[in-house]
């Protein structure tokens, strides 16, 4: 086992993979896994340095918000929107159910 | 060496010199480099699309305008050929990330900087590999195919861009497209000895840029000349409000910087040394040719002083925290409901939406982007997201100090570009703490949003080309350009001409028997 923290066991690397709506096998979690621990090992260095009185940054050049003139524009058409869809109806975009049967 | 290896092998300018004295059509220039495409990509494998029907019609088209209407109001490089990595969505052309979850999706609008291309009449040969959502540092990560480095065909390209290195190194194209999240314009440029720029953050438009992180991202010029990319990036760059990080003031001229740097008088121009960017990990054929170049940068009249970057040591822990975790929710998108792939659960599993999504983000995503979306899944969640995600953030703004105090004692900054030359393939696929390292350099520029760029600095002792890295302030990317292009010159004028003479390029001796075309 790697030290240092955090160490990822199997089980949560499944509750990761169901957040992130990856259907891992049972090999890639294991492997993922390992992999995890070693990465994670190295980036918990961030923490020597983070001190309090450090202010994060988001954006390295920070911008003002501003709002577009407010002109009208020909947006995508209805068929260029839906021309790669997987499964499309009526000119709709079509899902599976979103509900199980439970 | 038939006409058209001579004409390939000429830099943009050069080219566009040609084409608007007469000497040259844009046709002949696309018909000249499908032609190197078609004999080179069977050792190469740069191209995941060749686009010569439309690059065609599209140099048939500039030509026709030259004719009528001169070239006012184009740009220089207006007319020369151009090849995108396949992470800039280009309308009417499959766009993929080189990703089976984008597999066949044809885009139906342009990124902003291809509309700038297309204005600028310069025709669109292809989209050039990359690892998979330009996640990697090899080129290996592409679900399609890897690239080889045109240098040593058994080695990588470097990565994410190796497909538009590769292809500009390999006289495929003369200019090319990248994107550079964290070095993957400019690591791929110093193994393959090209030029390749990341420009200031929001200097270039990323709308129709495919999302990875979206505050590192950055699309730049990958070229074998460092003017040429000085007047491609002033093509693609500037103000647009489609992008909302986009910097709302015009390009500076770079262009103009780079052709004063030809002069080759640095005189006033401090040069620091980045203290931690060097030593312990770095090759020591990388490191000759960097001390080198910087004694020529010397000679040229530079003032050479050394600066300490105390947090650089900690910029790589901060870009694979950050990275991953901007990654984590640009990909959530990849859901297999408006486009892309959709496969449905197996059987036995209910047929539901959630189900659908896991199966399709489990059959479309490779190895390399689920170890990334896992991991920033991770530093986002309730309990790590102050530990982790908070710190890393701290990171970011201790080195973009760093940048700010080395900028009060010297103009430009420097360093090697990669700590290592080209490798061979698989030798790093199994270590991904190894890959990641390859950016160890550039990943700083990409925190701090400043822009940089990779020159060739020679070869290394294992004949592979070493990188050379100029770091300029934010927003003031004319600053690097004059001591590149100073840098250049001098070196070629040691070499008898550019980098590239020294390249064996076997995939052209087919052209030369074929020379009456």
């Amino acid at each position: 086992m790697i030290s240092g923290m955090p160490t990822f066991t199997r089980e949560e690397i499944k509750h990761l993979g169901d957040l992130a709506r990856i259907a891992l096998t049972d090999q890639e979690a294991d492997r993922l896994r390992g992999e995890l621990n070693v990465i994670a090992d190295s980036i918990t260095k961030v923490q020597e340095v983070a001190g309090d009185d450090v202010p994060p940054t988001a954006n390295p050049i920070p911008l003002e918000a501003y709002l577009r003139p407010d002109e009208a524009e020909e947006p995508l058409t209805q068929e260029a929107a839906l021309s790669g869809a997987p499964v499309t109806e009526s000119g709709m975009f079509v899902a599976p159910r979103i509900l199980g049967e439970e | 060496m038939s006409a058209q290896e001579e004409l390939v092998k000429q830099s943009a300018s050069d080219m566009a010199a040609q084409l608007r004295s007469g000497q040259v059509s844009s046709r002949e220039l696309v018909q000249a480099h499908l032609d190197v495409i078609e004999a080179a990509e069977p050792s190469i494998d740069a191209f995941l699309q060749v686009n010569a029907d439309q690059a065609l019609e599209q140099a048939d088209a500039f030509d026709q305008r030259l004719a009528h209407e001169g070239d006012e109001g184009l740009p220089e490089l207006a007319g020369v050929p151009i090849a995108i990595k396949d992470m800039i969505v280009t309308k009417g052309i499959p766009t993929t990330a080189a990703s089976k979850i984008l597999e066949g999706w044809v885009p139906p609008y342009d990124a902003t900087v291809i509309k700038k291309l297309k204005a600028a009449g310069m025709p669109i040969l292809g989209k050039t590999n990359l690892d998979e959502f330009a996640q990697g540092s090899s080129t290996e990560h592409s679900a399609f195919k890897p690239t080889h480095n045109p240098w040593d065909t058994e080695r990588v390209p470097g990565g994410s861009g190796g497909g538009s290195a590769s292809a500009v190194g390999a006289f495929e194209a003369p200019l090319a497209l990248g994107t550079d999240t964290g070095g993957s314009i400019r690591q791929p440029g110093s193994l393959t000895g090209t030029v390749g720029v990341k420009p200031t953050y929001g200097g270039v438009s990323r709308f129709g840029a495919i999302a990875m992180a979206s505050s590192l991202d950055q699309i730049g010029p990958v070229s074998r000349s460092v003017l040429d990319a000085a007047l491609l990036q002033e093509v693609i760059g500037g103000y647009d409000r489609r992008d909302s990080t986009s910097i709302p003031k015009p390009v500076p001229p770079l262009a103009q910087a780079a052709r004063q740097g030809q002069k080759r008088d640095l005189k006033g121009l401090k040069v620091g040394l980045v203290k931690e960017l060097g030593g312990e990990g770095y090759q020591l054929g990388v490191e000759a040719r960097f001390n080198e170049a910087v004694s020529l940068l010397e000679s040229m009249g530079a003032e050479v002083v050394q600066v300490s970057c105390p947090h650089f040591p900690y910029a790589l822990a901060a870009y694979y925290i950050i990275m991953p975790s901007e990654v984590s929710s640009n990909l959530a998108r990849y859901d297999g409901m408006r486009y892309g792939l959709r496969v449905m659960p197996s059987e036995g599993v209910p047929q539901t939406a959630a189900n659908m999504m896991a199966a399709t983000r489990e059959a479309g995503f490779g190895d390399e982007v689920k170890r990334r979306i896992i991991l920033g899944i991770y530093a986002l969640s309730a309990g790590y997201y102050d530990a982790w995600y908070g710190s890393a953030q701290k990171v970011r703004t201790l080195v973009i100090r760093d940048f700010e105090k080395a900028f009060e004692q010297a103009d430009v900054l420097v360093s090697p570009t990669s700590p290592t030359t080209a490798f061979r393939f698989g030798e790093k696929m199994d270590d991904p703490l190894a890959m990641y390292l390859n950016d160890v350099a550039t990943i700083p520029a990409n925190l701090a949003g400043t822009p940089a760029m990779s020159i060739p600095a020679g070869l290394s002792d294992d004949g592979l080309p070493v990188g050379f890295q100029f770091f300029a302030p934010q927003m003031r990317d004319e600053v690097m350009y004059r001591p590149a292009a100073a840098l250049e010159a001098a070196l070629e004028e040691q070499w008898g001409g550019p980098i590239s003479k020294k390249l064996s390029t076997p995939w052209l001796d087919g052209l030369a028997q074929d020379s009456t075309k």
